[in-house]
């Protein structure tokens, strides 16, 4: 069991602000059903700019839930500007300390903050394409604009601090290099990172989960079923769309002409043009 | 809550049983005598060793001489491993899965890197192997094939018998882990054909430390811990005589338990599930429930993650756990269930519920009552799966 502190504890057994909002005036999203956790964040901000509720919701570790509970309780009440400043190393303070290792659930909680002001503000982080070159660490799908910010944002110096804060680097380790050149191009330069391309509509990750979930129900199982198949959506990695088949379909020797020339047009036709599809 | 907490992670760990406890008591007092010693107090104490390799010979049906107490399942997998390699250092392939437990797959991975050529066979949706990739894997250089017995984390189990004939027909060394299958369901040495088995007792309620490598007569092995002549050479080191004692007893407990209290057991767990799959808003039992663990469920409930599915079960007083990445103490979730396929859906929001003879009926309705209330309070602030979520409202 982790050593969470009694603060950790309260959040997460008595989730502050918990649930939806409706029309909110900003949402944010940070992480992924595959890293483990997902994290959605709602603002209604007044004319004066001022934060005057905040909702979420968690899909993740005991951590990840209070991290996100405890920043919508520091972010109500605050001035944008204000709450911009917030620091993912704020979240953690905020809850006594979150153990090393839970660091990057912090980091989700100040993702999801920022996502939430770039959109109220009308700035896009980064168009898809542009991010995808990015991404540094295949396995949780970090982008090295991530990787660059929690460096300078909490000092780190080793690739272990880089992976307990972001994931990076804690699946197949090939990115270990990469992210140790990042660390030694903060510590000897303190220029700021090249912010990435300009602002491209883009669905969000959990929009894209469920127009995906959407066209497989209607568009897609009722002809697998048809055949005795099915299929099953496994994960969404930026563009790539992992799916396992079912039923008839696992054993069926056309089944990559089904993915290809069948399912993967309808997933470009419905929900989003750059969408390429893989089995596990 | 919290008047009683309930137990259900014994494929972590057991509770010593209370008759082990007693059993060990006068070897931490009287009876200290060091086995080897030619006096009294030696031979006082050797009697009880060779008693507690009869009792472990017998849970598996095997003979006594073919037993070698060790100091946990772990040491068995990498003496076993070892010794074999060791004995045969002409062939330089090894065939494993990739559903291991890490005291196999992590040899055999520090191996590959080594001077060894490791096969990791892969499994299905349900978790087994495919019979024809093994055969096929195997060829002239194949020195050791090293499969689990029984999964601990899905609990699924794996045709032993088929492969040992597969295994010994190509002349290849068959080493097992049966960590998690003994004690409850049967094993026999003189009807499959393992040349050695790797077994733990603190997974059947003897105390942890103490474990027994069963090596076939007639097997080529270099020791892996050398030193003392202690067990006929092949593990040195003197023996933890009181640890050696309780183990003896909990096989002996558990042979006479086999039948019976393991299908009460079975019949626990059976209704813990059903009733779990059936009356969740979303959830589904991972791995082959025709081939299985009498004891271990392994259910993934859809968009709530595991550790916090845990950290509530503990406030409630259960005790279970999962296989998402934020409990693994590493970062990346369940290698067993990844192999399986399961969707990363479906990974993080698995519990595995693994049951023991000390469970009872009221166990159960506790913890599907908590059970459900769990997953509908995380599904609530969960982002995922809103519709669904109404729907069962």
């Amino acid at each position: 069991m982790w050593d969470y502190t009694e603060k950790v504890k309260d959040h997460f057994l008595n989730p502050r602000n918990a649930g939806e909002m409706k029309d909110p005036d900003a949402v944010g999203e940070a992480g992924s059903l595959a890293c483990g956790d997902q994290m959605k964040l709602m603002l209604r901000i007044d004319k004066n700019e001022i934060i005057t509720d905040a909702k979420f919701q968690t899909f993740g570790c005991g951590s990840a839930v209070a991290s996100a509970s405890a920043l919508t309780e520091m972010i109500i009440g605050k001035p944008l500007a204000e709450a911009e400043k917030i620091t993912n190393r704020d979240i953690a303070d905020y809850l006594g300390g979150l153990p090393e290792k839970k660091m990057h659930c912090s980091v989700l909680g100040h993702a999801a903050l920022d996502a939430a002001v770039n959109k109220y503000r009308g700035r896009d982080s980064a168009a898809p394409e542009e991010k995808k070159k990015h991404v540094l660490c295949e396995c949780f799908g970090v982008t090295e604009e991530e990787i660059l910010h929690v460096i300078k944002e909490n000092g780190l110096t080793k690739i272990e601090d880089v992976t307990n804060y972001t994931k990076a680097g804690g699946g197949c380790m090939s990115c270990h290099e990469k992210i140790s050149a990042l660390i030694k191009s903060v510590v000897t330069t303190e220029k700021p990172s090249p912010e990435a391309g300009p602002a491209g509509k883009k669905l969000t990750n959990l929009q894209k989960i469920k127009l995906i979930e959407e066209t497989f129900e209607k568009e897609i199982k009722p002809m697998l079923k048809a055949d005795g198949g099915d299929i099953e959506l496994i994960d969404v990695e930026g563009s790539k769309v992992v799916v396992s088949l079912r039923g008839m379909c696992s054993s069926c020797s056309t089944s990559n002409f089904t993915l290809k020339k069948y399912i993967e047009p309808k997933l470009k036709e419905f929900v989003s043009d750059d969408l390429f599809i893989e089995e596990v | 809550m919290g008047t009683k907490n309930i137990y259900t992670d014994n494929n972590a760990t057991t509770m010593v049983a209370p008759e082990v406890v007693e059993e060990m008591q006068p070897f931490f007092s009287d009876l200290y005598g060091n086995p080897s010693s030619m006096h009294l107090f030696g031979g006082q104490v050797k009697k009880f060793i060779d008693r507690a390799r009869e009792q472990a010979a017998s849970l598996i049906n095997a003979d006594p001489s073919e037993i070698v107490f060790t100091s946990c399942g772990t040491e068995s997998d990498n003496a076993a491993i070892r010794g074999v390699l060791s004995a045969h250092p002409d062939k330089k392939h090894i065939i494993t899965t990739r559903v291991e437990h890490p005291a196999v797959k992590n040899v055999c991975q520090y191996l590959s890197k080594n001077g060894y050529r490791v096969t990791e066979l892969s499994v299905d949706s349900r978790g087994q192997i495919d019979m024809d990739e093994l055969t096929e894997k195997m060829d002239k250089d194949t020195v050791l094939v090293s499969i689990m017995w029984a999964n601990n984390e899905t609990g699924v189990i794996f045709p032993v018998d088929d492969i040992a004939k597969i295994v010994k027909s190509r002349g290849a060394v068959f080493h097992c882990d049966a960590v998690q299958a003994t004690g409850k369901v049967s094993i026999d040495m003189n009807k499959t054909p393992v040349d050695l088995l790797s077994i733990s007792g603190h997974k059947f309620h003897a105390p942890k430390g103490i474990g027994a490598l069963y090596i076939r007569k007639g097997t080529h092995f270099v020791p892996f811990i050398m030193g003392g002549h202690q067990e006929e050479g092949r593990r040195a080191g003197t023996e933890n005589v009181p640890y050696i004692v309780g183990f003896g007893r909990a096989c002996e407990i558990a042979l006479k338990h086999l039948s019976i209290e393991n299908i009460r057991v079975k019949t626990l767990r059976d209704r813990l599930e059903k009733e779990l799959v059936e009356k969740a808003i979303e959830a589904s039992v991972n791995g082959d429930t025709q081939n299985r663990l009498p004891n271990t469920t392994n259910i993934s409930f859809k968009y709530i993650e595991g550790e916090s599915i845990l950290m509530l079960l503990s406030e409630a007083g259960i005790a279970a756990s999962s296989g998402s990445a934020c409990t693994s103490g590493s970062l990346e979730p369940s290698h067993v269930l990844r192999a399986m396929g399961v969707p990363f859906t479906r990974v993080h929001g698995s519990v595995r519920f693994s049951l023991s003879r000390y469970n009872t009926e009221d166990d159960v309705d506790c913890i599907i009552e908590k059970m459900l209330h769990i997953e509908k309070q995380l599904r609530e602030i969960s982002p995922f799966g809103r519709e669904e979520l109404y729907a069962a409202q």
